[in-house]
């Protein structure tokens, strides 16, 4: 596989720039996504290749926003959808939920909803409690919406390539904190990572921790330590949170007996707790040894302290204890 | 005087009639417990309704409707028996039992559906605009809403962007002086909603709704203006809704005599006179109109009845898209 290095916003855009060479139906909406680059710089550059047609800004009219990316993809485009923070789609939660989510349904499937609605989400940035949060529970409670989360160039790449192509709404959540990271990312203009199919991150035998987003490289780290005191971990990444391919979950429980799901967004009324829920409906349920736990974000506002701010995001520590509560070790 | 032919006069009166029965006997379905869910009924506005969508149909453009939809979908030529069979929460109404009264689809003619939420179609309304003009299509869109949606958000969003953008896009607003039941003089500060316009640099135009001819004639010329890249345009159409916003309406919130006043202006009676009047048509020929229409929901109800109840098994389908 020809593979570079990109970080994170990179590959998204790459994703963007390639799709959009491909399919002259897609174009971006959004506000001060163009020259400016969007407020993370993610679409820098794509108008001055793309045009104004192509690259469109809007004002700041969250609501219209969103429908008018519906109201193009009900017509025949491919709008990518960009959301300044995931905060302000709570101003367009009715053209998503009420309309995007609902008409393919309602016109008995004759009208598709190709859109793409990407939202720069979570903490990290000192950005506060209306520019740090972590809503992807909400649009899994949502049947028409599918949600996406990468967690690395690669998938970021991947994912968003395959969310331009489908024909449903995705909503794609971008961690902010992720933007700058940095990994090898497959040039081929085809590399795609398919929704709705869950990645087994890392092997192990001991304890099946489920994670996602930042979250991810948190549980790699505390896996790494882990090992070296002979506890194996083995890492699934659902990629796509909803629908959630939960087989590779259920196998992989199976074999451990141990269940951690760790995620950033707060851990009540999480994707943490509906995880837990499948298992409990699962027969995997029968091979756990140990109650299943969810180490995820506390219930409060995001502070902005650095000190604060850290404290309300699952660390290494947390996972470690966790890890070691589960194997009966503390 | 009017653009259309003598025949084109005669068929809006027959559309106008036919929503007018088709609602009527929804009325009646749910008095007598007979139908399922709520509906909103447009009595009483059908020269706005029909009258707009008949000049969305002639010019092949599109349009997008509120709750209150039903006298747009039959202007538009939607199929009795299909929207009767959705009422009825049959397998081949137009979404199959999914969306009731106050989702109908047409897309054969243009019509991307009603919406249930008060101002849901103006954003939706400029991504089809926005579409037209990035496919280069020649086509506007017919934005439906009332008067209750113009003091929402997506209103004066969709305004401005649709005015920045110059989207082909027609915004129609039947006034029919209530939001369910609160007055537009509790709600707007301004006198005409049409003056709203100004503020996003747009015409505006304040007309008789409960004229068809004037509503086909001003919709047409607000569409071709639309089309001809010059932006959007807003109509307030004057009209009244001669039955309660929805079934549980006792209508305590206005007066008997307020109703009987407006129902000299119905339209359909207004129409006809016109046609009497001009030759157009003579009293046997509405008779006839008048007689066929009402026919054809009848038809449409048999065949309607006549449908497959929903199936259970698919109640998860068309949830998403292959």
């Amino acid at each position: 596989m020809n593979l570079q290095e990109l970080s994170f916003r990179e590959a998204l855009r790459a994703a963007m720039r390639e799709e959009m060479e491909k399919d002259p139906q897609v174009f971006l909406l959004g506000e001060d996504i163009g020259v400016y680059g969007g407020n993370f710089n993610v679409t820098k550059g794509l108008q001055e290749e793309f045009g104004k047609e192509r690259v469109v800004e809007t004002p700041i009219s969250e609501s219209t926003i969103v429908g008018m990316g519906a109201g193009a993809a009900m017509t025949g485009l491919r709008p990518v959808v960009e959301i300044m923070f995931a905060d302000f789609i709570t101003l367009g939660m009715d053209s998503l939920v009420n309309h995007a989510a609902k008409f393919h349904y309602l016109s008995k499937g004759k009208v598709d909803i190709p859109m793409v609605v990407r939202l720069p989400s979570g903490a990290g940035t000192g950005a506060g409690s209306q520019h740090s949060q972590s809503f992807e529970a909400w649009f899994c409670n949502v049947p028409g919406l599918i949600v996406a989360a990468p967690g690395t160039p690669a998938q970021a790449k991947g994912l968003l390539k395959a969310a331009i192509r489908n024909n449903n709404p995705v909503i794609f959540i971008e961690y902010k904190k992720l933007y700058d990271t940095i990994g090898p990312v497959p040039r081929e203009d085809n590399y795609i990572i398919p929704l709705e199919e869950s990645y087994v991150e890392r092997k192990g035998s001991d304890v099946t921790i489920v994670t996602w987003g930042p979250s991810l490289h948190v549980v790699k780290k505390a896996a790494g330590k882990l090992s070296e005191e002979g506890i194996s971990v083995e890492i699934i990444n659902p990629l796509t949170l909803y629908p959630m391919d939960m087989k590779p979950i259920y196998e992989s429980v199976k074999k451990t007996s141990r269940l951690i799901i760790v995620h950033e967004g707060q851990k009540t009324g999480g994707v943490g707790g509906e995880i837990a829920a499948k298992i409990a409906e699962n027969d995997a349920f029968n091979y756990l040894d140990s109650p299943i736990l969810r180490v995820a974000g506390k219930d409060i506002p995001v502070p902005v302290a650095k000190p604060l701010e850290d404290e309300m995001a699952p660390g290494v520590a947390d996972v470690i204890d966790a890890v070691y509560k589960t194997v009966g070790l503390s | 005087m009017s653009s259309l032919t003598n025949e084109e006069i005669k068929d809006l009166l027959y559309n106008m009639l036919k929503a007018r029965r088709f609602e009527e006997k929804l009325q009646e379905m749910s008095r007598k417990g007979q139908l399922y869910g709520t509906c909103h009924l447009g009595i009483g506005q059908e020269a706005s309704g029909v009258g707009a969508a008949l000049a969305a149909l002639h010019d092949g453009d599109l349009a997008i409707l509120t709750h209150r939809g039903h006298n747009q979908t039959i202007g538009m030529g939607a199929d009795l028996s299909v929207l009767m069979g959705e009422m009825l929460g049959k397998e081949q109404g137009c979404a199959g039992g999914r969306g009731g009264s106050m989702h109908f689809f047409d897309l054969e003619h243009g019509n991307y559906g009603e919406t249930g939420v008060v101002g849901g179609t103006y954003p939706i309304a400029c991504g089809m605009a926005f579409t037209q003009v990035y496919k280069k299509t020649g086509k506007a869109v017919l934005c439906c809403s009332g008067d209750g949606s113009v003091n929402t958000g997506n209103f004066h969003e969709s305004l401005n962007i649709a005015s920045v953008m110059k989207l082909p896009v027609v915004f129609f607003i039947e006034n029919n002086l209530y939001a369910m039941s609160t007055p537009v003089e509790n709600t707007m500060s301004v006198i005409s909603l049409s003056d709203r316009a100004q503020a996003y640099g747009i015409p505006g135009m304040t007309i008789d709704g409960n004229d068809a001819l004037e509503v086909y004639e001003i919709v047409t010329k607000a569409l071709e203006y639309a089309k001809s890249g010059e932006g959007p345009f807003l109509i307030e159409a004057l009209t009244y809704r001669q039955c309660g916003h929805s079934k549980n309406d006792d209508q305590c919130y206005r007066s008997q005599q307020e109703v009987d006043n407006w129902r000299q202006e119905d339209p359909i009676y207004r129409l006809s006179e016109y046609m009497k009047e001009n030759h157009l048509a003579t009293e046997a020929e509405l008779y006839e109109l008048e007689r066929k229409a009402f026919d054809d929901v009848l038809v449409a109800l048999n065949k309607a009845q006549d449908m497959d109840e929903a199936k259970v098994q698919n109640v998860d389908r068309f949830v998403y898209a292959e």
